[in-house]
Order: C-alpha cells, then sequence, then structure tokens
C-alpha cells in the first residue's frame, strides 16, 4: 500500500501566528500559560493560553471575507489559509476536509451575539470553512472527545487509504469558553497555576485555544521538510467508564500495541513519546500504567500541555505536529512544569530540551468517554 | 482492493418504534422521549441501573445496541455513529446552570454528556467493547461516509465487525438508525442498500 | 438533624437518578459509595457542587469528601456544622 504522510501544518496559538513562533517557545521551554481574569468565563481567576482577539482579527481580516465569521471560524480559516497556501494542492473533488472539534461555535449559546444558534450545529460550522475556500467535498466533523485531533489523522489516512481521496486537510480548534471552563470547573480539574503534567506538586489541568491545521496526503511531490509518514494507527475503548480514567490503562494500551502493530515497529524502535498528559493524577497515572504494559517506560516522553494548556479537540493535531519537528529539528523538547515524578510508575519524562537523533514518534491521546488514540510517525525522508 | 461485506441486521428506533431488520421489537403511542424510552427499558426488562443517569442521547444509543447485539457472540466490534446535533440537546442544558454569570453551578453529571461519543463509551461499557470508537457529524444521514469508513476499519483487521449508524436526539426529537457490518451477512453492503435500510424501519 | 438526613436521602435519589430508590430503602449509615448505593464519582462531583448550591458550603480540597460523603449521617453532621 502507498505510504500515507503527514505535511505542510501550521499552528495558530498564544505564541503567534504560524509554528515557527510556536516552536521557537517551546525551544526556549517557555510556556504560553498565564494567570487570567475574566468574568464573562469565570467568576474567579484562572491559567489559560489565549490567542489576542485584536491580532486574530487582523489576520482574518487580510484573508478579505465577504461574510461574517465567529471567533472560532476565524481562528480555523486564519490557520487553515497558511496550509493550503503552503500545499499548493488545487481543491478538486479528490480533496477531502475535515474539520476538528469537540465544542465547536458553542460560545454562541452564551450571548445574544449576531449569530443565530444554529451556529452551534457542527456541520454548519463545516459548511463556512467549506464555503470560505471552495472545497468540492463536504466537510467531515469529527468530534471523538480529547482523541479527536489525533483521531482526525487516523481518519484522513483511512479515507485516502481506500481511494475515497488523495489528499485531505485537517483543521482542528475549540475555543475557551464559559461552557467549557465552567464545566471542568465543576469537575474540580482546574488548576490555578501552569499546568505540571506527570510531576508530584501537579494541581490540575488548564485549558487553552489553538487553531491548526495540516495537509495529509500520499502524494510525496506535496511534503513539506519536516514531513511524516503515518505508519500506524488504532483508537481503542475502555469500556469501564464515561469520564474515569481506566485504572488498568486498558484501551490506551490496546490503542499502543495495536498501532504498533500495523506499524510493523517494536516497542525498541520508538525515539520519542508524545503523550497526553492532562496532569490530573488519574489520567496521568493511567498512562503511566499504560506505557508500562507496552514496555514503553524508558522511551523519552513529554506532555505539551505545560505550553499551551489542553487545547480539547485540537491538542492531539498540535501535540503531533509539534512531535513532527521534533523529529526534523531531531531534539527532544522538555516537558514543562515536570520537577519530580507523581506517578507509581517509571516514565522517562525529558527534563530539558536536548539534541538526540530522532527518527520515530509515538503520539497517544485520552479523553471523555473512554476513548484512546495511538498513532506511530517516522521521519519521511528525503 | 476492498473485499466484499455484508450488513448482517440493522435496527431502528423512531416515532416510538422500535425494530429489528423491519421487524418491531416494541411500539407505544407515547410521544414524550423520555417516558417512551423508559417504558421500552422496562419492556426488555434491561435491569442497567446507570441507564437512568444518562442523557437522551446516550439512552437511545443505549436501547438501539441492546436490541442490535441481543444475540451477538463477537466481542472485536468496533462503532462508527454519527448525527446532527452532535451533543447540542445536552450543551443547552449545561448551558442554562450556567447562565448566571456570578453564580455558575453547573452539573458534572450534565456536563459529561456534553460530547457526543459519549454515547460510543456508554454502548462499549454496556457491550464489553475495548474497539474503535468514532463520532462524526453529518448535516443529514450520509451513507457514503460511513461505507467507506466501516469497509477500512474491516480491511485493515481493525475490528472482525463494525456498527454502524446515526444516533440523534435534538429537542425531543429522535432518530436511531444502527446495522452491523461483517464478512457475512443477508443484505448486500452498498451505499444503495445503507440508503434503503435507513428509509425502511 | 432528622429532618436534614430525610431532605438529604430525597436530594440523593432526586439529582442522582437513583432509579426505583426509596427514601426508606436508605439507611443513616449507609455506604453511599461502593458496596451501598453504588455511587461513583462523577455523583462524588455532584454531591460537592450540591453542598455549594444547596447549603453555601465550599470544599477547599475535594478530597474532603471522600470522609463527608461516606453516609447520610456523615454528610448530615458536616453541614449542620459548616452551613451558613
Amino acid at each position: 500500500m502507498n505510504k500515507i504522510y503527514l505535511s505542510h501544518s501550521n499552528i495558530v496559538s498564544g505564541f503567534g501566528f504560524g509554528s515557527v513562533s510556536a516552536l521557537e517557545g517551546i525551544k526556549k521551554e517557555v510556556s504560553d500559560l498565564k494567570p487570567m481574569e475574566d468574568e464573562n468565563i469565570l467568576p474567579h481567576p484562572f491559567c489559560s493560553s489565549r490567542i489576542a482577539d485584536s491580532l486574530l482579527q487582523e489576520a482574518y481580516g487580510n484573508l478579505g471575507p465577504t461574510e461574517k465569521h465567529t471567533r472560532l471560524e476565524q481562528l480555523l480559516l486564519v490557520s487553515l489559509e497558511k496550509t493550503i497556501a503552503a500545499s499548493q494542492i488545487e481543491l478538486d473533488d479528490r480533496v477531502g476536509l475535515i474539520v476538528s472539534t469537540t465544542k465547536g461555535n458553542i460560545d454562541v449559546l452564551e450571548t445574544d451575539g449576531p449569530f443565530p444558534e444554529e451556529r452551534a450545529y457542527l456541520s454548519v460550522l463545516g459548511k463556512k470553512i467549506k464555503t470560505f475556500f471552495g472545497f468540492r467535498n463536504e466537510a467531515i466533523v469529527l468530534s471523538n472527545a480529547c482523541v479527536s485531533g489525533i483521531l482526525a489523522i487516523a481518519v484522513a489516512k483511512r479515507f485516502i487509504a481506500q481511494g475515497r481521496y488523495d489528499h485531505v486537510f485537517v483543521v482542528a480548534g475549540d475555543l475557551v469558553t464559559r461552557f467549557i471552563l465552567s464545566g471542568f470547573n465543576a469537575f474540580q480539574a482546574l488548576s490555578q497555576e501552569p499546568c505540571r503534567p506527570f510531576c508530584k506538586t501537579r494541581s490540575g489541568i488548564n485549558i487553552g485555544e489553538v487553531g491548526v491545521s495540516a495537509l495529509i496526503t500520499s502524494d510525496r511531490k506535496h511534503l513539506a521538510d519536516e514531513s511524516v509518514v503515518i505508519l500506524g494507527e488504532a483508537s481503542c475503548n475502555d469500556a469501564n467508564h464515561i469520564s474515569g480514567p481506566s485504572r488498568t490503562g486498558e484501551g490506551l494500551y490496546r490503542s499502543i500495541r495495536a498501532a504498533l502493530d500495523q506499524s510493523g515497529l517494536l516497542a525498541a524502535d520508538i525515539d520519542y513519546i508524545s503523550a497526553h498528559g492532562t496532569a490530573t493524577p488519574f489520567n496521568d497515572e493511567m498512562e503511566a500504567i499504560a506505557f508500562n504494559r507496552a514496555e514503553l517506560q524508558s522511551v523519552p516522553l513529554n506532555s505539551l500541555k505545560g505550553y499551551f494548556g489542553h487545547t480539547l479537540g485540537a491538542s492531539g493535531l498540535l501535540e503531533t505536529i509539534v512531535g513532527m519537528h521534533s523529529l526534523h529539528q531531531n531534539t527532544l523538547f522538555a516537558s514543562k512544569g515536570f520537577q519530580e515524578l507523581g506517578i507509581s510508575q517509571p516514565l522517562a519524562i525529558i527534563q530539558s530540551t536536548t539534541s538526540k537523533k530522532l527518527d520515530t514518534f509515538l503520539k497517544t491521546a485520552s479523553g471523555f468517554g473512554g476513548c484512546n488514540t495511538a498513532v506511530v510517525f517516522q521521519k519521511a525522508g528525503k | 482492493m476492498n473485499k466484499e461485506y455484508r450488513i448482517q441486521r440493522y435496527g431502528h428506533i423512531r416515532q416510538g418504534r422500535i425494530s429489528l431488520n423491519g421487524i418491531p421489537r416494541f411500539e407505544s403511542n407515547e410521544t414524550d422521549f423520555s417516558i417512551f424510552i423508559k417504558s421500552a427499558y422496562k419492556n426488555f426488562d434491561t435491569q442497567y441501573p446507570k441507564f437512568f443517569k444518562m442523557d437522551s442521547l446516550s439512552k437511545l444509543a443505549l436501547i438501539a445496541s441492546d436490541v442490535l447485539l441481543e444475540n451477538e457472540n463477537e466481542k472485536n466490534i468496533a462503532l462508527a455513529l454519527s448525527n446532527r446535533a452532535a451533543s447540542l440537546d445536552t450543551d443547552r442544558r449545561h448551558q442554562k446552570t450556567i447562565q448566571d454569570i456570578e453564580n455558575p453551578f453547573a452539573s458534572p453529571a450534565v456536563f459529561v454528556y456534553t460530547l457526543p461519543n459519549i454515547c460510543l463509551g456508554e454502548i462499549s461499557i454496556r457491550h464489553r467493547l475495548f474497539s474503535e470508537n468514532s463520532f462524526f457529524i453529518f448535516d443529514r444521514f450520509n451513507a457514503d461516509s460511513l461505507f467507506e469508513y466501516a469497509n477500512s476499519l474491516l480491511a485493515n483487521q481493525k475490528s472482525e465487525k463494525v456498527i454502524c449508524g446515526w444516533m440523534e436526539f435534538d429537542q425531543g426529537k429522535y432518530d436511531a438508525f444502527l446495522y452491523v457490518v461483517a464478512k457475512n451477512g443477508i443484505f448486500a453492503h452498498s451505499i444503495e442498500e445503507i440508503n434503503r435500510l435507513y428509509l425502511t424501519p | 438533624m432528622t429532618d436534614l438526613k430525610e431532605e438529604l436521602k430525597a436530594k440523593i435519589i432526586e439529582q442522582l437518578n437513583l432509579e426505583d430508590v426509596a427514601i426508606e430503602e436508605i439507611a443513616d449509615k449507609d455506604p453511599l459509595f461502593g458496596e451501598g448505593l453504588g455511587l461513583d464519582s462523577i455523583d462524588a462531583l455532584e454531591l460537592i457542587v450540591m453542598l455549594d448550591k444547596d447549603y453555601g458550603i465550599k470544599l477547599a480540597d475535594p478530597k474532603e469528601g471522600r470522609a463527608i460523603f461516606e453516609s447520610v449521617e456523615t454528610m448530615a453532621s458536616y453541614i449542620s456544622e459548616h452551613r451558613k
């Protein structure tokens, strides 16, 4: 079967507009998480990474829109525009579009803003993105909790392998909203300080926002320098609890095993793991158990939540894009916020950013509903 | 090339009627969904107290999957469901609890259902399925995408069978359609046949 | 105190959607979690919200909930000491 690649991509985040700004921040081990007060979101302070409205407005204005778009739509359009331009692919009927989000335009439920409630339907969001760029195919919206972003890569690969598309653009995003933060607050899960995944002193998660996009393609003519091959992917349910992580890491372990099997690699062949690492005690512990069961405990591992927070439906794609650059730069990025191991099983947490020859990496994510996804990537090479 | 797969069986919950392969399993004139689905639960002697903690979308999915899987022994079954409204019905309930900006009292038990794939988790827990879960949103029933996706999962040995379908609940209106794709079965696995089965409860 | 306990039992049944459980079936000292009513982690979070919303009690540390929510009796005594 033909290889399928992750290629051109773009990150719009609190670090700036473009992957370069985010990668520079990460390389310097700087976090974009900041304490914030915004009574429209929570009655008390919280910690988050957000995109400045003024900058977003400017970037969106430069696209020359002919109708009004919501804040999330603006973010997704701004992100995807650069990825499409860099890809130099004509949007004909062989090109697919996948939108990955957990809540889409949920903020239209909040206020008497200019947008009708209809805008909260995710297919409407998909249509807005499709129409703006003139995609020929309807958008496929994937909403699978916190694995959406990484599952979207797997789904894109599957549709290409089936021969339905030659190329798929994936765009992913969720906003920091009252809807989301009040919910996680009721779950007693929010930390008022920058999160510390896998650390003994962790105090919960932060929610952040990004708009990320990427090209998935089977055509080597459209590869970026940093491209990776998508070798194997799997998504397994815990069949245990809808919000509590499995005590045995069952679904994540099974996902990793199945993704490795499909990739033809062994655990020992993996050079780096980009974990989910939300910084809740139960999640981090579950991941540690699953990685140990898969005999991956000695593989250098980080969670990028300490830089961006948990960016929900975008996180899996965001962290995969950073992982792809990590391979290309042969650099292991520090797991920001980590000081001392706070889980019952060993893991090789990356404590400081270091150079190392890298060829392969594993990306994992887990989410509400008991879902887990694992994908194995390898440098595409020239 | 793709092998030919088959549809083994299909089920509907629509307009007070629960059917399997077009044969009614439960019927009611009740128009209120919560009363209707509870009477279906009692009728099938479901015995699953967690049912009462679920939101409407998950209750719909649970009963639909129970009827579809009642004589199923295979456990390696992937789930690929879709709908139009995602979890909007529950989203509106959560939004109401936080409308008062100074005193928001979000309910964790409501918030956890503000994701459409939670109903996949409920089916997985109920039937002990440790397999692939994907939830797609389309503005109408989209047989093409489900057809391709099921073929992909089976061709790549992601599972032995795939449950595909449409699981919609929005403002009191509901429409559930599930079908099982496998190596053998009585119905063809084609876009035309999927559309035909969707329209014939 | 007895009134409060009865009130709590009714609220637990109502808010945690315990179908087919009657107030009389919950004894004051019955464990709420595990073997008892079979409540889970989401129910525990729901009880934390109930303390806040209905009795004005905010738990500084959610881990405190474990002891407070052991039974209707422990809940009632905590509420009568801390309510506003």
